[in-house]
């Protein structure tokens, strides 16, 4: 029998996926990656599917590469499935055409997610389906958690009946990650549905020397258009089919579906079209106006492809007058979006061929893109447009369209949530577990209790401090709302600084509870809560309690996690459910979760719960707002006013608001932007004692925010500082009157406390004090801000009098990548930084998708930056797959358009002066003095070019730039280095362009959460991984040497900072292709980030990661090329990998298993060790390949 | 002939008397099995620290909740439930395998700082097939505001505590610093104990003068510091019903026998298999097999205690005594006897 249970639509996907098949070939993208993930932890735990195999689970290389194996096992005769999304969908439609061409049973489950344009999002519309749907595969989409459960087994059954390929598509975060109750389908129903027979018959259609085929012929004009025509019976039985698989299950389950739904009223005008969640929006607002005796309906489709009219005109009443076909995705230039068409199709050939009597007029639609709220007003509005005498063609809804003038008008107040539902919603931040909690919560009330409960979570785009709101609806009936809360019952506040910045009680219901995690008691909190939300309480009546959540946990030795306290607290006021029988059941969710910790943990934690309760005060509201704090100001006055109008908006969470004319025509967003957004997201940050500094830029170095900065300024420059201002002055010798300081962006730090670690001076007298110590922000705070506004008006250092060579002159270069919202501690934002620093005025950078361009180009801030000069980082993400490609093609445009401006100096070197142009062409541009010394240069050239007339000076203008040498850098993650670009990194390694090439090595897919790549090592746990990771890592770095031209370098910032910058210069300097591999700890791998210098260290002790440079340019001069920079091993791998989670986990999950994966661990390090001393001491010539192209022969 | 090394230790019968005390050596299968190949009577596993299960769980809880702030990660870094394995798995897995897997008693070791946790953890203990319990109560009472009662009362609440959980045999490993360590011992065989182990060493501070930083270290035991120890073997044999298990400073067979002779059920060691390695265990055996040959013994039992009164006494007759004696006199000299 089914039974009820809370899960998410991934999961109630992957239940029915993994247990109808043989293999699941697979590859991470959000968000379909949890259907994986979760796949490769059953068949890791032995879990079987329902013809009692455990199922093997295939990580590939990329989308592309799934499908291509995924091809293969059907060919070899195992039911095969895959799961994925957006561009993962694109990547596999070749191999979709041959599948479905070759007529081969298969489900492709999709989470279906937006595909990146102008910008790359990872939310859900159905752009990646719609762009799939010519590839022969069936579509069958979902609108539901409950409803994706049921067609992964009606899309498996009918795959197999009717042998046209079926992609299952629900939509993206709102189907794919909403929880709600589920009725789950056992396997005895499962296996009921999927026919035996059928099973066989798709073995028997294998490839086999038995009895042998040739498929995949290649055919000539004489007969691929017949060929291509010969399935087309498959297709047209295969609606029939699916209409059948879908009446077994009714049969077996109780729960109906049809190929087109209508619900409304029978003899409906009006009727909206659409696929997905939207329906079940748009059925609730048809049920209302209904009710109202409007005659309007809702036509669901769920089987897309093949279309069948014939079941779309059998479902749409004859009565209706006007049909709004909406699309969930957008077609620039077509006549219309693609359902839109199918439907005019569809009712055009019905009317002329007389099987339908009047042609309703049909107008088509765009909503929801990228999970935009898609909510019942907007419904109404569509409808109400239907009403009118000329409904527009080609409209929008949800957003303002003040340029194209497409948006209806969606009544503000118009809301359908129903009297009998509870509605909660929670503010929190992703560190402080109430996510967790709430889903925890939602599973608390579906299975325990009586009710239905739905969960639906919004993020921000930061990797540190990130915000969270959580959206919970408790109600006695299902629960069929995919929006957010709209007017919330009762709201949570989990952290106070909230106030003010983020609109918690936009959403509030008159007279509803707020509960608010207060550092202030009951009787002080009124003036310390800003303005606005005091205005709100009052005006909306609302039931306000605080509770001193953090002195609870702190108290009962919970650290941070103030999670289940609240959570208490919701469920004492909230009365979704007997209070009493909640406590008891978050207590057995405290005893599960914590037991095998043990009692004293448990015991820990039910007394925090305990203590909530008594701690939980009401605060008498007074009647009147009163004086107290005011708001918060989210950006000064004198922010630009991109940023006040635009940026601003977005960070108050009011982004929806913002019309069509703000938003770049092209994507194009201004740089530095994230130094406006103020986040304060860390209580401690480090306090500088200028007395012990020794002035090393260690903590400047390796600050992965940038909030440390450094200064040397003459004395008098000091005139005017603030009291608390402090300096010292400089230590190296020979620069009397002059002064160092160190100016620090407290409010963007994270407090990871990398700093205070690293730095070297301790007091003589209190050898626990440092130079720098963490302290408390708040008292600090005012000075900090008046010091830094000194410090940011201080004259920035000369670069051409700054030591690049060493860490020390470092410190003195302007950041120009800053504030990103990258995680505290983070392994990967160093190296950024540091590129910046020493190349940003002429720095290119062509992202891999990944956690870099999420940090560095999500909305609402960009942390690439500009110089008081105005230049900086010019920053481009394409693809995950193509970045060594697109990178390549900058340096391909640099060097023409430097080639053409060198040619038209040539020509205009009378006019312009020869020296001046002689000197130009002829400079050298590798140190940064004679890069200084060119960009005077081409300041004189375009003096003298703007005297000129012609063409030939305007063509120099326009690419005068290009004569300052430009640095170009391909960055990207291991994801992307090792397995989904390597194809285009090889390459462009193999061309002799001068691109620089910074694999950010975090040994793991860090974006998408934790997935095993080939750069993972050897006895190390990740998603995909689950059993350990079974091989070593790929040695990149021997396979670009094995090139002989390629410059190689391994570094490791925090245990080598020198080497990491001298490699990274001489990658620069190089003028062929450099490859530089750069060890980045993640919070993926398992431990404390504040000590990720000292792992980093022990990873370079144990040969791990042993430091080296390959320098082809030493050929030149007669030395080895190859450069070992790190001792022998003087540490066994053991004591460098038990620091971590990664390979702890594995050594108690599976113990022998991880012993002897150890072992081999250790023993391909002492081999690698041995070849790279080999390397070291004869000349890597001996070891890589001979090649034609000696680097003599470079550019 | 064959000489009888076989013992009792806390009700259970060992094959020999010599047992392998908690030390990296008995933290694998692997290593309790070479210990028990070469002859080990029993083994006691490193300890299931209470710290060390907070420290593991915030870790875990900690990388959880590090991506649950991003729409992409939601489900935290790892696969598999959020909490992940460390040392409270390690341990148990370790107990229940290295149960089943070795024919000598297998004692597990408990060290907590909270009442329940005391319990809890051995409770787990003795699910996973450990054949004994061990408290490891590493204790420093440096708080000078705390009485020696108060201490005292703590400890033997603790051992209550745990006796009232577990049903398999319990032994309390304790330190010397209580002012009348009979009577306390007397008191922890009353609360439930079924054996004592003398002594646990504490782990010192040391500085570093380079970094002027203080470091703990832990230092392998000498012979040198076997006479308090052997004092109190002596003082309690027959006066307790608790076995007696003597740990500190066995370096060689000899030592062995100097604690049987003063009344030890057992001797444990730890530091000078970490010297020599698991097999030295079948040398100190042969050793102790030869000494009992040498001097015409049948059985460890034969000799066990026979000192163990006038081991006593030397300490009861005092200062002056002791200045005379000859123990005094040749290490005074730097001689060494005992022929290691």
């Amino acid at each position: 029998m089914s039974r009820r249970v809370a899960l998410d639509g991934n999961g109630a996907v992957a239940h029915v996926a993994y247990r109808t098949n043989e293999v699941c070939a697979i590859y991470p993208i959000t968000p379909a990656s949890p259907m994986a993930e979760l796949a490769d932890q059953w068949s890791a735990q032995g879990v079987e599917n329902v013809f009692g195999q455990v199922p093997q689970v295939q990580e590939l290389q990329s989308e592309g590469g799934a499908a291509g194996t995924l091809h293969g096992a059907l060919q070899g005769g195992a039911l095969t499935t895959t799961f994925t999304a957006s561009q993962g969908l694109l990547l596999m439609i070749p191999n979709m055409y041959k599948i479905a061409g070759e007529l081969t049973a298969t489900v492709f489950h999709v989470a279906a997610r937006s595909v990146a344009t102008q910008a790359l999002s990872i939310f859900g519309d159905h752009s990646d389906v719609m762009a799939a749907r010519a590839t022969g595969f069936a579509i069958l989409a979902a609108g539901s958690v409950q409803e994706a459960h049921d067609l992964a087994l009606v899309a498996q059954a009918a795959t197999l009946e009717s042998r046209v390929p079926f992609l299952h598509c629900f939509d993206g975060f709102r189907t794919s990650h909403e929880v709600n109750v589920v009725e789950l389908l056992s396997d005895e129903q499962i296996r009921g549905m999927i026919e035996p027979d059928l099973v066989r018959a798709h073995r028997r259609r294998a490839l086999s020397p038995e009895h042998p085929v040739v498929r995949g012929t290649a055919h000539n004009p004489d007969t691929f258009f017949q060929a291509r025509e010969a399935a087309s019976p498959f297709y047209a039985a295969a609606p029939g089919v699916v209409a059948a698989v879908m009446d077994r299950f009714a049969g077996c389950t109780g729960r109906r579906y049809g190929l087109f739904d209508f619900s409304g009223a029978m003899d409906a005008e009006r009727v909206v079209v659409l696929i997905g969640s939207g329906a079940e929006t748009a059925r609730q607002t048809a049920a209302w106006l209904c009710g109202r005796g409007e005659r309007v309906g809702v036509l669901q489709v769920r089987l897309y492809r093949p279309f069948s009219a014939a079941h779309f005109l059998a479902a749409l009443p004859e009565s209706v007058r006007a049909v709004a076909v909406l699309d969930r995705t957008k077609e620039p230039g077509a006549p219309g979006e693609p359902l839109y068409l199918d439907v005019v199709t569809a009712l055009a050939e019905a009317v002329a061929d007389g099987r339908r009597e009047t042609m309703p007029a049909v107008i088509g639609g765009r909503y929801g893109l990228s999970s935009k709220e898609f909510t019942p007003a907007m419904v109404k509005a569509v409808f109400d447009e239907l009403a009118a005498p000329a409904p527009r063609r080609g409209f929008t809804v949800g957003i303002d369209d003040d340029v194209s003038h497409t948006s209806l008008v969606v009544s503000p107040g118009f809301r359908l949530e129903p009297d009998g539902e509870y509605r909660a919603q929670f503010f929190g931040l992703g560190s402080d577990g109430t996510v967790g909690a709430n889903k925890n919560s939602v599973k608390i009330v579906a299975e325990h209790g009586d009710s239905y409960a739905q969960g639906y979570f919004v993020y921000d785009s930061h990797k540190s401090g990130a915000q969270t709101v959580s959206h919970l609806r408790f109600a006695p009936s299902p629960i069929r709302a995919p929006y957010l809360v709209e007017s919330a019952h009762f709201v949570a506040c989990h952290q106070f600084q909230f106030l003010g910045r983020v609109d918690v009680l936009r959403w509030a219901a008159p007279g509803a509870t707020f509960l608010l995690n207060s550092p202030y008691p009951a009787a002080k909190v009124w003036p310390y809560l800003p303005q606005s939300v005091r205005r709100r309480i009052v005006e909306l009546g609302l039931d306000l309690h605080v509770i001193d959540a953090a002195r609870i946990a702190r108290e009962h030795g919970l650290g941070p996690h103030v999670n289940t306290i609240l959570q208490a607290c919701f469920f004492a006021l909230a009365g979704v459910m007997d209070s009493e029988s909640a406590m008891v059941e978050i207590k057995a969710a405290i005893e599960r979760s914590y037991r095998p910790k043990g009692g004293a943990v448990v015991r820990r934690n039910l007394a925090a719960v305990d203590a909530a309760l008594s701690a939980l005060v009401r605060v008498p509201v007074p009647d009147e707002a009163g004086p107290g704090r005011g708001d918060v100001a989210l950006v000064p006055d004198h922010a630009p006013e991109f940023v006040r109008t635009f940026t601003a908006q977005l960070m108050a969470g009011r982004g929806d608001e913002i019309p069509v004319s703000r938003l770049p025509v092209d994507g194009s967003y201004p740089s530095g932007t994230a130094a406006w957004e103020k986040r304060n997201i860390s209580e401690s940050v480090p306090q500088w004692q200028p007395d012990l500094c020794i002035q090393c830029g260690q903590c400047s170095f390796v600050c992965p925010h940038a909030v440390i900065r450094a200064r040397h300024l003459p004395e008098r420059a000091l005139d005017g500082a603030p009291d608390s201002f402090q300096s010292r002055p400089v230590t190296a010798r020979g620069f009397p009157d002059v002064h160092f300081t160190l100016g620090f962006y407290v409010e963007d730090c994270t407090g990871c406390g990398l700093c205070v670690e690293v730095c070297p001076a301790h007091s003589p007298e209190a050898p626990e004090t440092k130079a720098l110590n963490m302290a408390d922000k708040a008292p600090l705070l005012d000075d900090a801000r008046a010091n830094l506004a000194f410090f940011a008006s201080l004259p920035v250092n000369d670069r051409s009098r700054v030591d690049f060579a060493n860490v020390n002159g470092v410190q003195f270069l302007e950041p120009l990548f800053e504030f990103s919202g990258a995680c505290g501690g983070c392994g990967e934002t160093p190296y950024l930084r540091l590129i910046s620093q020493l190349f940003g005025d002429r720095l290119q950078i062509a992202n891999a998708t990944g956690c870099s361009s999420i940090y560095g180009g999500n909305l609402p801030v960009t942390p690439w930056s500009r110089n008081h000069e105005g230049r900086g980082p010019a920053w481009s993400n394409s693809l995950f797959e193509d970045n060594a490609e697109f990178g390549l093609g900058f340096r391909i445009a640099a060097d023409r358009q430097r080639a053409l401006a060198e040619s038209l100096l040539r020509g205009l070197a009378p006019e312009v002066g020869e020296t001046l142009a002689g000197e130009t062409l002829d400079a050298s541009q590798v140190r940064e003095s004679e890069i200084r010394a060119q960009r005077g240069r081409v300041a004189q050239l375009q003096d003298r070019l703007q005297a000129l007339d012609g063409e030939a000076a305007r063509d120099l203008l326009s690419v005068l730039d290009y004569l300052v040498h430009r640095s170009v850098w391909i960055v990207g993650g291991d994801g992307w280095a090792y397995d989904i670009g390597f194809g285009g990194l090889d390459h462009v390694l193999a061309q002799n362009a001068d691109v620089n090439i910074l694999v950010l090595d975090t040994e793991v897919y860090s974006n998408t959460g934790g997935q095993a790549s080939k750069a993972t090592p050897l006895g190390a746990i990740a998603k995909f991984a689950a059993a350990g990771k079974r091989t070593q890592r790929k040695d990149l770095a021997l396979q670009a040497i094995a090139y002989g031209h390629v410059y190689v370098a391994q570094v490791s910032l925090g245990a080598n900072p020198q080497q990491t910058l001298v490699a990274l210069r001489e990658a620069e300097a190089y003028r062929g292709p450099s490859l530089v591999l750069a060890y980045s700890p993640c919070i993926a791998h398992g431990f404390d980030l504040r000590f990720t210098a000292r792992q980093q260290d022990l990873a370079v002790a144990c040969g791990h990661w042993p430091l080296f440079r390959y320098n082809p340019a030493m050929n030149a001069v007669d030395r080895s090329p190859f450069l070992l920079d790190s001792p022998r091993p003087t540490l066994p791998f053991r004591e460098y990998a038990y620091n971590e989670l990664r390979y702890r986990q594995l050594a108690a999950s599976r113990p022998e298993d991880a012993e002897r994966l150890l072992g081999q661990a250790q023993t391909a390090i002492d081999a690698k060790y041995r070849l790279y001393e080999r390397m070291a001491a004869g000349g890597a010539e001996r070891v890589s390949v001979p090649s034609g192209a000696a680097a003599g022969d470079l550019p | 002939m064959t000489r009888d090394l076989t013992g009792r230790y806390l009700g259970l019968d060992v094959r020999c008397c010599l047992i392998a005390s908690s030390s990296p050596l008995t933290a694998s299968l692997d290593g309790v099995r070479r210990l028990e190949d070469h002859g080990i009577g029993a083994v006691v596993l490193p300890s299931l620290v209470e710290a060390d299960i907070d420290r593991d769980l915030g870790e875990v809880e900690a990388l959880a909740l590090a991506g649950a702030g991003s729409p992409e990660v939601c489900g935290g870094f790892l696969p598999g439930p959020a909490h992940g394995p460390g040392a409270m798995e390690r341990i148990l897995e370790l107990a229940g395998r290295a149960a089943s897997a070795l024919d000598v008693p297998v004692v597990a070791s408990v060290h907590a700082y909270s009442d329940g946790g005391w319990s809890d953890l051995a409770q787990c203990l003795e699910q996973a097939g450990a054949a004994a319990i061990e408290l490891n109560l590493y204790e420093a009472a440096l708080d000078p505001g705390e009485a020696g009662k108060a201490v005292e009362a703590r400890v033997l609440s603790t051992v209550r505590r745990v006796r009232a959980a577990v049903s398999i045999p319990l032994a309390v490993k304790l330190s010397p610093f209580y002012s009348n360590l009979g009577h306390m011992a007397l008191a922890i065989q009353d609360a439930g104990a079924d054996g004592l182990s003398l002594f646990n060493r504490p782990h010192l501070a040391d500085i570093d003068l380079v970094r002027l930083r203080l470091r703990t270290c832990v230092a392998l035991s000498r012979r040198g510091e076997m006479g308090l120890p052997m004092l109190w073997i002596a003082a309690l044999h027959g006066r307790t019903k608790a076995s007696l298990a003597a740990t500190t400073g066995v370096e060689s067979a000899d030592d062995v026998i100097r604690y049987l002779l003063a009344g030890s059920d057992t001797v444990m060691t730890a530091s000078a298999l970490l010297r020599h390695g698991p097999e030295y265990t079948a040398v100190l055996v042969a050793g102790m097999k030869n000494w009992l040959d040498a001097r015409g013994f049948s059985s460890v039992g034969d000799i066990r205690g026979r000192l163990a009164h006038a081991a006593a006494t030397v300490a009861e007759r005092g200062f002056g005594a002791a200045l005379g004696s000859e123990c005094w006199s040749a290490s005074a000299v730097g001689r060494d006897d005992t022929g290691a």
